[in-house]
C-alpha cells in the first residue's frame, strides 16, 4: 500500500529505516545462512517431504528444514502456532537482537507490528480439517475434534499479535493481506505508520507455510506450479526458455523497521532506507496478467518518484520473476516501459530460483535480499538460467552472483487478485 | 460424482460443465449449436477452461493436454477431443 | 491536510440488505438473529446467527462471476456496486490510476474453502477447484471489486480480526492523503458455514443461546458470547476537494483514528482500549467533550465489556456519553462489523437519531449511558466508533459531520 507517499516524502518528513533483519528460508535458517546460499547460487528445492505428494502434479517445493525447539519454542507453542507463526516468531528474534533491541525495551507504546501472509495458516487448517472431517468423511464437521487454537488459525491476524507478544509491542498491531505481494505490502504499510507518526519502530515483515496439500492441489487445477519432478533441484528457472511455473516455497523475513532520527540518535546500525513504495492494481483478472506491464510499471515510477531518484539510479532490481510463463514477461514488460533503456542496462536477478516463491512471504524475504545486495555490493543470481526466453530479454545475472556497487535497489512483486507493488530502498549507513 | 467412462461427450454435456464450472457471458449465451465458437468469442478465459477442463477430466476420467483447451479451440473441436479419448481410454468391449 | 470524506455507503446486513431496509430496521430496533439456515446445526451447541436474508447473487451478478467466488465475495461486489452508485460515481469514466480499494477480511472465502477442503479429503486433490487459489483468501475482495470497477490505483488488505474494518477505512484515508481521489473500504465478510461455525466455536466467545432475544447482551448481567453473523458495509472516500468539486452528497468526514494492542497477557499492564480512544481523538485535533456518540464493540464477554466500560469511564466519565451497540440487532459480522457501525453512525449523523441496543439490560455497575430500548433523538456532529479483535487488537474511529 503506497501510504502517505506525496506528504511526506523521503527528504521531507520522518523517515524509515531497517535496522535488523531475521530470516527463516528455504536453505537456510539466519541471515547469514541465507546470504551464503543466495550469494552462492545454490537452489534450496526438493522434492515435497512434508507430506506424501503422490498423485500431485506438482511434488516439488522449497522447504525449510526448521526445529523449533532448536528456537526455543515449546511444545505449546509449537501446538498453538501454525508452521508460518513459527517461523515468524523466530525471525523476529533474531530482527530485534540483530537492532540490538531486546524485547520491551523500545517503549512499546510506540512500537507496532505489521506482519504479511498471503494465505494464513493454511497448513493448520488443512491438518485440522481433515481432523474435524474424519478424512473427509464428514460433510458437517465435528466440533468435538476442533482444536482451542482453530481460530487462531482461523484468522490469520493471529500471526501479528504473536510476534508482538514476542517482541514487546502494543502500538498499531496489523496483518497485510494482499496475496504474493503481502511481504511487500506489510513492510510499505508499516513504513506509512512510521512516516505519519503512528509508531517510531516496526516489527515488520512477512510469513508463510503453504506446503500443504491443499495448496498444491489449487495450483496443480491452474498448472501454475512446475511438473518438473525429475529435477527438483533445478526446477525453478525463472526468465528461462524451458521454464514451466513456480515452485512453491515457506519461510519469513522480519525487520526492525525504525525512525531515522531515532535509530541514529541511539546509533543504531543503519542497514537500509526504505526510500519508495508504491502499490497499483491490475483490474484486470484474479490470476491473469496483462503483457503490457503497465501497472507494475506505474508502481515502479511512483516509488522511484517518492525516493526522488532517477531510472539510471537503480543499481540491481530484485524481481518478482516467479518463473511461471506469463509473470516473467510480464515483469520483463514492466522494467522496459518504467526504466526505459536502463532496464537493459541494470542487472535483474530472481531469488525465488534458488528459494522457490513463499507466496506472501517471499516479498520480504526479497526485501532481505536487496538489503543484503546493498551490504555486501553483490548481486545474487538467477539460478538455472540457461538459456533465457527471447522475450526476456535483459540481464538477469545467470547463474552466479556478480559483485556489483550497489547504493539503491529496486524490488518489485506481482500477485493474484492483480496486486502489483514497488519498493526501492537505499544504503543509510 | 459419477463418471461416465462409456458415454459419449455431446454438445449439451458441455455447455452444462461449462454452465457450472464458469457460468455464461451476458449477450453471447450458449443457446444454438455453437459447436463453431472459440472458447474466447464464448468468453471464457483460460480459468474457466481449466475449471470446465477438469470437470470433465473427472466425469470422464480421461485427461486432456493443454492444446484441447486454447482459447482459440472451438467447442467442436474439445468435443471431438474428449470423444476420441473416451474412444482410446475405454475402447468398446468384443 | 486532505480531509477524507464518505461520499457512498452501502449496507449488507442480517436485519436489512440495502442501506435503506438496514437503517429502516434499525431505527426501529427490530433484529437479524435467528436459527441459521444455511446448514443444518442441530449437532452444534450453537445454532444461531445473524445471516443476510433475501439475498439473490444471481439478480445482480452475471453468471461468469458466479462459480468463482464465496458468499461474502458476492455480498461484497453488490454492496461495492451500490455504494459507487450511491456516491454517484461511474468508475468507468474515471481515471482508472485515480481509485484503489482497501477491504478488510477474517478469515477469506472460509466457505468456499470448506467446499474444497472437502472435495480434496473426500474425493482428491484433482477435485480441487481452479478457482481455490483465490476464492477462499483474504485479498479476495479487494481484487474482485477492483476488477469489477476498473480500479487501477492502490489497493490493499488488512487483517486485524474484527478490528479490522476500522484499520481498512484509516488505510484508505491514508490513500487519499497520498494523492489517490477515491477509494473503496470498509470490510464485508461471513463464515456461516459447518466449517466456520465451528472454528468460530473453538474461538471459546460464541453464545450457545437458543433465543435469538437472549443470545447476544453485551453490557447485561447474562452476557454470554456474541451471536456471529455475515454481512458488513462498504463505503466511498474521496478527498473533500473533488467531493466538493463535483457536488456530492457528503455523509461526514473520517476524522481520527489510532489502533493500539494489548500487553501480552499476564504482564498486569492496562489493556490498549483507552489508549486508542485517547489517539483517535487527538489524531482527530478534538477532545472527549467534542464526542456526542459512542459505538461500542460490545463483545458481550464480561471480562471484555469490563474493560470497555473501564476505558470509556475513564476518557469520558462516568456515563459520560451516551453508547449504543446496534450490532445487537446483526450479530458480530467479523471484519463487516465495524465499518457497518461506521455507516450507522454516518446514518445517525445524518437523521439525529442514536439507534438503540436491542435486548439489553444494562448492569449499572459498568457506568454506561447504553441507548437500549428506543432510537434517541440527539444533535450529533462527532461519533467515535470502537472495535477489537482476538488476541488484543483495539482501534478506534471518529467520524464528523463534513464541515463540522
Amino acid at each position: 500500500m503506497n501510504g502517505t507517499t506525496d506528504r511526506r516524502g523521503a527528504r521531507g518528513g520522518r523517515r524509515a529505516v531497517i535496522t535488523g533483519i531475521g530470516v527463516v528460508a528455504p536453505g537456510a535458517v539466519g541471515t547469514k545462512e541465507y546470504w551464503s546460499l543466495l550469494s552462492a547460487g545454490r537452489t534450496a528445492t526438493r522434492g515435497i517431504t512434508l507430506f506424501d505428494p503422490a498423485g500431485f502434479r506438482s511434488r516439488v517445493a522449497a522447504e525449510v528444514d526448521f526445529h523449533p525447539e532448536d528456537h526455543g519454542l515449546g511444545p505449546q507453542d509449537v501446538r498453538r502456532m501454525d508452521r508460518a507463526v513459527q517461523f515468524a516468531v523466530v525471525a523476529a528474534a533474531e530482527a530485534m537482537a540483530d537492532a540490538g533491541l531486546a524485547p520491551g525495551e523500545a517503549d512499546p507504546h510506540r512500537t507496532g507490528v505489521t506482519i504479511g501472509s498471503g494465505v494464513g495458516a493454511t497448513m493448520a487448517l488443512d491438518r485440522e480439517y481433515r481432523v474435524v472431517s474424519d478424512g473427509g468423511r464428514l460433510d458437517a464437521v465435528d466440533h468435538a475434534y476442533a482444536v482451542p487454537h482453530l481460530y487462531d488459525y482461523f484468522v490469520p491476524s493471529s500471526f501479528a499479535a504473536e510476534v508482538a507478544w514476542s517482541v514487546g509491542a502494543e502500538g498499531p498491531t496489523t496483518v497485510v493481506s494482499t496475496g504474493c505481494t503481502s511481504g511487500l505490502d506489510s513492510v510499505g504499510y508499516a513504513t506509512g505508520l512510521i512516516r505519519e507518526g503512528a509508531a517510531d519502530v516496526m516489527v515488520a515483515g512477512a510469513a508463510a507455510a503453504p506446503i500443504s496439500p491443499i495448496t498444491v492441489a489449487c495450483f496443480d487445477a491452474i498448472r501454475a506450479t512446475t511438473a518438473r519432478n525429475d529435477d527438483p533441484e533445478h526446477a525453478s528457472r525463472p526468465f528461462d526458455r524451458t521454464r514451466d511455473g513456480f515452485v512453491l516455497g515457506e519461510g519469513a523475513a522480519i525487520f526492525v523497521i525504525e525512525e531515522y532520527e531515532r535509530a541514529r540518535r541511539r546509533g543504531a546500525f543503519l542497514r537500509a532506507e526504505i526510500a519508495g513504495f508504491a502499490t497499483r492494481s491490475n483490474a484486470y483478472h484474479m490470476t491473469g496478467l496483462r503483457a503490457d506491464g503497465r501497472e507494475m510499471a506505474e508502481a515502479i515510477t511512483r516509488a522511484l518518484a517518492e525516493a526522488r531518484i532517477a531510472p539510471e539510479a537503480v543499481d540491481y532490481v530484485n524481481a518478482h520473476g516467479s518463473g511461471t510463463r506469463q509473470n516473467d514477461r510480464h515483469e520483463t514488460a514492466a522494467f522496459k516501459r518504467s526504466l526505459g533503456a536502463h532496464a537493459y542496462r541494470t542487472p535483474v536477478s530472481s531469488v525465488k530460483s534458488m528459494i522457490g516463491h513463499s507466496l506472501g512471504a517471499i516479498g520480504s524475504l526479497e526485501i532481505a535480499a536487496s538489503v543484503l545486495a546493498l551490504a555486501h555490493d553483490v548481486v545474487p543470481p538467477t539460478a538455472n538460467l540457461h538459456e533465457a526466453d527471447p522475450e526476456c530479454d535483459l540481464d538477469y545475472v545467470p547463474l552466479e552472483a556478480r559483485e556489483h556497487r550497489t547504493d539503491t535497489v529496486l524490488t518489485v512483486g506481482s500477485g493474484f487478485g492483480g496486486f502489483q507493488s514497488a519498493m526501492v530502498l537505499r544504503s543509510a549507513a | 460424482m459419477t463418471t461416465h467412462e462409456h458415454a459419449e461427450f455431446t454438445l449439451n454435456d458441455l455447455k452444462r460443465i461449462l454452465r457450472e464450472a464458469a457460468g455464461e457471458q451476458e449477450g453471447t449465451g450458449l443457446a444454438g449449436d455453437i459447436r463453431a465458437f472459440t472458447f474466447e468469442q464464448l468468453g471464457y478465459d483460460s480459468l474457466a477452461r481449466l475449471e470446465a477442463g477438469g470437470r470433465i477430466e473427472r466425469t470422464y476420467a480421461v485427461a486432456l493436454d493443454e492444446d484441447c483447451l486454447n482459447d482459440t479451440t472451438t467447442l467442436g473441436e474439445l468435443l471431438a477431443a474428449v470423444n476420441r479419448r473416451i474412444t482410446e481410454a475405454h475402447p468398446a468391449r468384443p | 491536510m486532505t480531509a477524507a470524506v464518505v461520499t457512498g455507503v452501502a449496507v449488507a446486513a442480517p436485519n436489512g440488505l440495502g442501506t435503506d431496509a438496514y437503517w429502516r430496521a434499525t431505527r426501529a430496533g427490530t433484529g437479524g438473529i435467528r436459527p441459521i439456515r444455511k446448514f443444518d446445526t442441530s449437532r452444534y451447541p450453537v445454532t444461531l446467527a445473524g445471516e443476510v436474508p433475501d439475498f439473490r447473487p444471481e439478480d445482480h451478478l452475471p453468471s461468469r462471476l458466479l462459480p468463482q467466488t464465496d458468499h461474502m465475495t458476492r455480498l461484497a461486489l453488490v454492496a461495492a456496486d451500490q455504494a459507487l452508485a450511491d456516491a454517484g460515481v461511474d468508475p468507468g469514466a474515471r481515471d482508472p490510476f485515480s481509485m484503489g480499494v482497501v477491504t478488510a477480511s477474517s478469515s477469506g472465502g472460509f466457505e468456499f474453502g470448506e467446499r474444497e477442503l472437502r472435495n480434496l479429503w473426500s474425493k482428491g486433490g484433482q477435485y480441487v477447484s481452479a478457482y481455490q487459489s483465490f476464492a477462499w483468501f483474504y485479498a479476495v475482495n479487494t481484487g474482485q471489486i477492483s476488477i469489477r470497477n476498473g480500479m487501477r490505483g492502490p489497493c490493499g488488505v488488512v487483517v486485524s480480526d474484527q478490528a479490522g474494518g476500522l484499520d481498512a477505512l484509516a488505510q484508505a484515508r491514508r490513500l487519499i492523503r497520498g494523492g489517490t481521489r477515491l477509494v473503496v473500504s470498509g470490510g464485508v465478510d461471513g463464515s456461516i458455514c459447518s466449517w466456520g461455525l465451528v472454528a468460530q466455536m473453538a474461538g471459546g466467545r460464541l453464545s450457545t443461546a437458543t433465543d435469538p432475544d437472549r443470545a447476544y447482551l453485551p453490557f447485561d448481567a447474562a452476557a454470554a458470547g456474541h451471536v456471529p453473523g455475515e454481512g458488513g458495509a462498504l463505503l466511498v472516500l474521496e478527498d473533500a476537494d473533488s467531493a466538493r468539486d463535483r457536488g456530492a452528497r457528503t455523509y461526514g468526514e473520517i476524522a481520527g483514528y489510532a489502533a493500539t494492542f494489548d500487553p501480552k497477557p499476564g504482564t498486569g499492564r492496562e489493556p490498549g482500549l483507552r489508549r486508542a480512544i485517547e489517539l483517535a481523538l487527538d489524531d482527530a485535533g478534538g477532545t472527549a467533550a467534542d464526542v456526542d456518540l459512542v459505538f461500542a464493540d460490545a463483545a458481550a464477554v464480561p471480562e471484555l465489556d469490563r474493560i470497555e466500560a473501564d476505558a470509556l469511564t475513564a476518557v469520558f466519565g462516568p456515563r459520560g456519553v451516551p453508547v449504543t451497540a446496534p450490532k445487537t440487532m446483526t450479530g458480530r459480522l467479523l471484519s463487516g462489523a465495524a465499518p457497518l457501525d461506521v455507516v450507522t453512525a454516518l446514518l445517525a449523523l445524518a437523521d439525529g437519531v442514536v439507534p438503540p441496543t436491542v435486548n439489553v439490560t444494562p448492569l449499572p455497575g459498568y457506568g454506561l449511558d447504553l441507548v437500549v430500548g428506543a432510537p434517541r433523538p440527539a444533535r450529533l456532529e462527532t461519533v467515535l466508533v470502537l472495535a477489537r479483535g482476538h488476541g488484543g487488537f483495539n482501534s478506534a474511529l471518529v467520524v464528523r459531520r463534513a464541515g463540522a
